[in-house]
């Protein structure tokens, strides 16, 4: 087997001392970036691109892949310990993360995420290591129309799966649709809903609105029960590991649901965003303890950190062999790779064999070595928590402020980060889930984007959505997916008269 | 061994500490940054202009040619609209310097957004992108007027162009393309950026793209897309073997081919508008410097860059000439925004 020899011969530039050593100190780097909101993986390696100029291509790399590991780890800290995604894919982890911590068991909810990014992980390296050039073609089948039938699948699977109704579900979604189409107009090229304010001209950002909505209305919800820090009661005990790993085994089919939801999204490239959502919608539903997700189930930690992390390192295969990044730190990364006179695309595995699989090897193992130090770390994350709320409240209020502020460097999304966060009080007070405002607001636009396209070159035709059997296919899904809830309440399968009459 | 690495990779991080803190004293003459300069692109991460300033602060703090750090953001939002006014707000602070494309021109004039190249000081014209028509290899078009003429042979709208943004370059030369085919139009499908435009190509979603060379020029050497016509006067003077047997300046331009369209983008340096000649003057000299290096002419004949380069009063005079040219184009095709 060619690739096998290949691989082998990768793990040796990949394995030295001086490598190895760039891979802690990447991995180090890059969990103290995805710990801090506003920093963000992509920022995080743009600034250190710099540093990695002097190094060799290879090794550069290694470093730069490592930070990006570390980032991926630390995104979950945060959503676990304090209800603040500090990245799009993280915010499906705080669905069931927080809660954990809420009951003192931020330390399994910690070493579940690690483990299973670490799954996904493996899970789509492998994939990348045997199937590289065949999966490469097939991101080629995917034009507007399938893009959008992923986006709406995306969609499909969280509608009717909210916490309480499913027409505050969609009320919530809606919401968020609004207001993602702040800005400009990427089809027409006009400006929309603006009123005039330059601060709009860029919509919201993502990033404000979740450290609002997640991080300002946890903290303003905790300030009216008394000032108690839920977590407190955590006890640090130091076999959190295997006390986590023992739990594991039997959640194999949703490791093994979401491993391929991820690979596959990462590769379309659907990106690691829709990846979590729909991996953890799609747990909730088939899995057998879908009915307690939400109130701190390990297996919700589980699929969608799984599901990320295999998308996040499957979008690295797009990235190499056609040039078009995955996410925007692997769009960062490839600015870097230009510099190092690379020039990524079909030729890449073909003309600089040693180092793709130099990089691959690498993505072994940093993998490898990120989890043995996030694991290591966990007693001392955990214990965090044991710090009085009194204290750490200033200190997550000052740390969310400044997150906001980097996104743009402007006072204004400080400002929209305290309504955000009145909002995501509200909310919560009110019972409209946020998760599918935050959902819409991430991928609405694009979904916005990929339809239009569709609609422009099928000439306003709908039925270019059912061109192929991949649209196709998938378009099915997600309409069945979407209506499940009407069709299952209509069957009377659900009762309870909380459940709102869908008129719709 | 082990010891050795362990110590020179310390030594690199240190230094490369101390120089991202900003500890590296300074030489004394004329004017020079007193804090990190930071860098705006005014679009997305991935594009020609972000590839570019990347590019461009590897080879400032690789050389050494600043003291001080470069950072560098994109404020791509509203057609980048987000970066020119920025720098419009903060003209007292000559720490800023931009990287333009042509939204330079087209966003004020298709959106409206208040902003002008005038609000700025214009530094220094690094260079000048070429567009190219681009088609599937797959459909192998022998020239740019074969392709032209089975576009007017079609149904109207039938052929799709994929380009990036909307009202901007892309889109302004195919409507100056439209105008050649008796009638015939295209139907324009914007995309957020030349990577994933020239990847819907590959994949045949699109008909064709007047991509940048330097963002097909992968999948024209994986023989996926080929290239039909330059949109310049002349052919590009690449003549250095790009696939196995042809070089950029073996595409033949438009002109030669039968349609008459020319289009040329600006990358181009401007600074904050309360900067003194002194503090332009420097940035003038480093971006000379910059030009001056192997890695920056490695980079110009990898995109296939018209090295045209120019700044002050000839620079000023260039830019208003062009400026004209756009509100001309964009009247001629209906993109200007309601208020102009």
């Amino acid at each position: 087997m060619e690739d096998f020899s290949s691989l082998m011969g990768g793990f040796a530039v990949a394995i030295s001392g001086y490598n190895i050593l760039l891979m802690v100190v990447g991995i180090l780097l890059g969990v103290i970036i995805g710990v801090l909101p506003g920093l963000g993986g992509a920022n995080g390696v743009a600034i250190l691109l710099p540093l990695t100029f002097g190094m060799d291509p290879t090794s550069a790399i290694i470093m730069l892949t490592s930070i990006y590991w570390g980032a991926l780890f630390g995104g979950a800290i945060t959503s676990i310990l304090f209800n603040i995604p500090g990245e799009p894919w993280s915010v499906a982890t705080t669905f069931d993360g927080h809660p954990m911590a809420q009951k003192g068991k931020a330390d399994e909810a910690l070493v579940g995420a690690f483990t299973s990014s670490f799954v996904g992980a493996i899970f789509a390296v492998v994939l990348i290591t045997f199937l590289a050039p065949v999966i490469a073609k097939f991101a080629l089948r995917f034009g507007p129309a399938e893009f959008f039938a992923v986006q709406f699948l995306t969609f499909a699977s969280f509608l009717g799966m909210g916490r309480g109704s499913a027409m505050k579900t969609l009320a919530s979604m809606c919401l968020g649709f609004a207001l993602a189409s702040v800005g400009l107009d990427g089809v027409t090229g006009t400006l929309r809903l603006t009123f005039g304010y330059d601060e709009l001209l860029n919509g919201f950002k993502f990033l404000v609105a979740v450290i609002g909505l997640f991080g300002i209305g946890e903290i303003l919800s905790s300030m009216e029960e008394g000032l108690a820090f839920r977590g407190a009661a955590a006890k640090l005990k130091m076999d959190a590991v295997i006390r986590t790993w023992r739990q594991l085994p039997r959640m194999a089919v949703t490791f093994l649901r979401s491993c391929i939801v991820g690979s596959w999204m990462g590769i379309t490239p659907g990106g690691a965003t829709p990846a979590s959502f729909m991996g953890y919608g799609l747990a909730k539903r088939f899995s057998r303890n879908g009915r307690n997700f939400g109130k701190g189930e390990l297996e919700g930690v589980v699929a969608p950190e799984t599901a990320a992390h295999a998308a996040g390192t499957a979008a690295m295969l797009p990235m190499l062999t056609l040039g078009i990044p995955g996410s925007p730190t692997a769009a960062v990364l490839l600015g870097g790779l230009l510099i190092w006179g690379l020039q990524p695309g079909p030729l890449l595995f073909v003309e600089q064999k040693e180092f793709v699989w130099g990089l691959i090897a690498s993505m072994y193992m940093g993998n490898v070595v990120g989890l043995v130090i996030v694991l290591t770390c966990v007693p001392l994350f955990a214990a965090i928590l044991r710090v009085p709320f009194s204290i750490i409240a200033p200190a997550i209020v000052v740390v969310c402020a400044i997150g906001a502020y980097t996104v743009n460097n402007s006072m204004f999304d400080v400002w929209m980060m305290l309504v955000f966060g009145v909002m995501g009080y509200l909310f919560t007070k009110l019972g409209y889930p946020l998760p599918p405002l935050v959902l819409a607001l991430v991928l609405g636009d694009q979904a916005e984007s990929s339809f239009r396209q569709a609609m422009l070159t099928s000439q306003g035709d709908v039925t270019v959505f059912w061109h192929n059997w991949l649209s196709g296919g998938i378009m099915t899904l997600g309409v069945i997916l979407a209506l499940w809830p009407l069709v299952s309440m209509l069957l009377g399968k659900k009762e309870g008269d909380d459940k709102v009459t869908t008129t719709a | 061994m082990l010891a050795k690495t362990l110590r020179s990779t310390a030594l690199k991080l240190g230094a490369a500490c101390a120089l991202m803190a900003g500890l590296v004293p300074g030489v004394a003459n004329a004017w020079e940054p007193t804090k990190a300069v930071t860098f705006i692109i005014p679009a997305g991460t991935g594009g020609g202009a972000d590839q570019m300033a990347r590019f461009i602060q590897g080879v400032i703090q690789k050389n050494n040619l600043m003291d001080k750090p470069v950072v560098v953001i994109n404020k791509g939002g509203g057609a980048g609209a987000e970066g020119f006014i920025e720098m419009k707000a903060s003209k007292a602070d000559p720490h800023k310097i931009i990287i333009t494309l042509s939204n330079l021109f087209t966003t004020p004039l298709g959106t409206g957004a208040p902003f002008n190249w005038k609000d700025m000081k214009p530094v220094s014209m690094l260079a000048l992108d070429q567009f190219v028509l681009w088609t599937n290899a797959e459909k192998n078009y022998p020239d740019a007027k074969a392709y032209v003429d089975a576009v007017k042979a079609a149904p109207d709208r039938q052929f799709k162009m994929g380009g990036t943004g909307s009202k901007q370059e892309d889109q302004i030369i195919t409507a100056a393309i439209e105008k050649q085919l008796d009638g015939k139009h295209f139907t324009y499908v914007p995309y957020d950026g030349g990577g994933k435009v020239a990847v819907q190509l590959v994949g045949g979603h699109v008909d064709s793209s007047v991509n940048n060379p330097i963002e097909a020029v992968a999948q024209w050497r994986g023989k996926q897309l080929k290239p039909l016509c330059i949109f310049d006067s002349k052919r590009s003077t690449y003549t250095d073997k790009v696939t196995d047997d042809m070089a950029w300046s073996d595409i033949p331009t438009c002109m030669e081919s039968g349609l008459p369209v020319e289009y040329q983008m600006l990358r181009g340096i401007f600074t904050t508008s309360g900067a003194t000649d002194e503090q332009v003057q420097f940035y003038v000299d480093l971006f000379k410097k910059v030009r001056e290096t192997e890695d920056w002419k490695e980079f110009m004949k990898k995109g296939a860059f018209n090295q045209t380069t120019m700044s002050g009063p000839e620079f000023e005079k260039w830019l208003t000439a062009a400026e004209a040219k756009h509100k001309e184009l964009m009247q001629g095709a209906g993109f200007l925004a309601a208020s102009q």
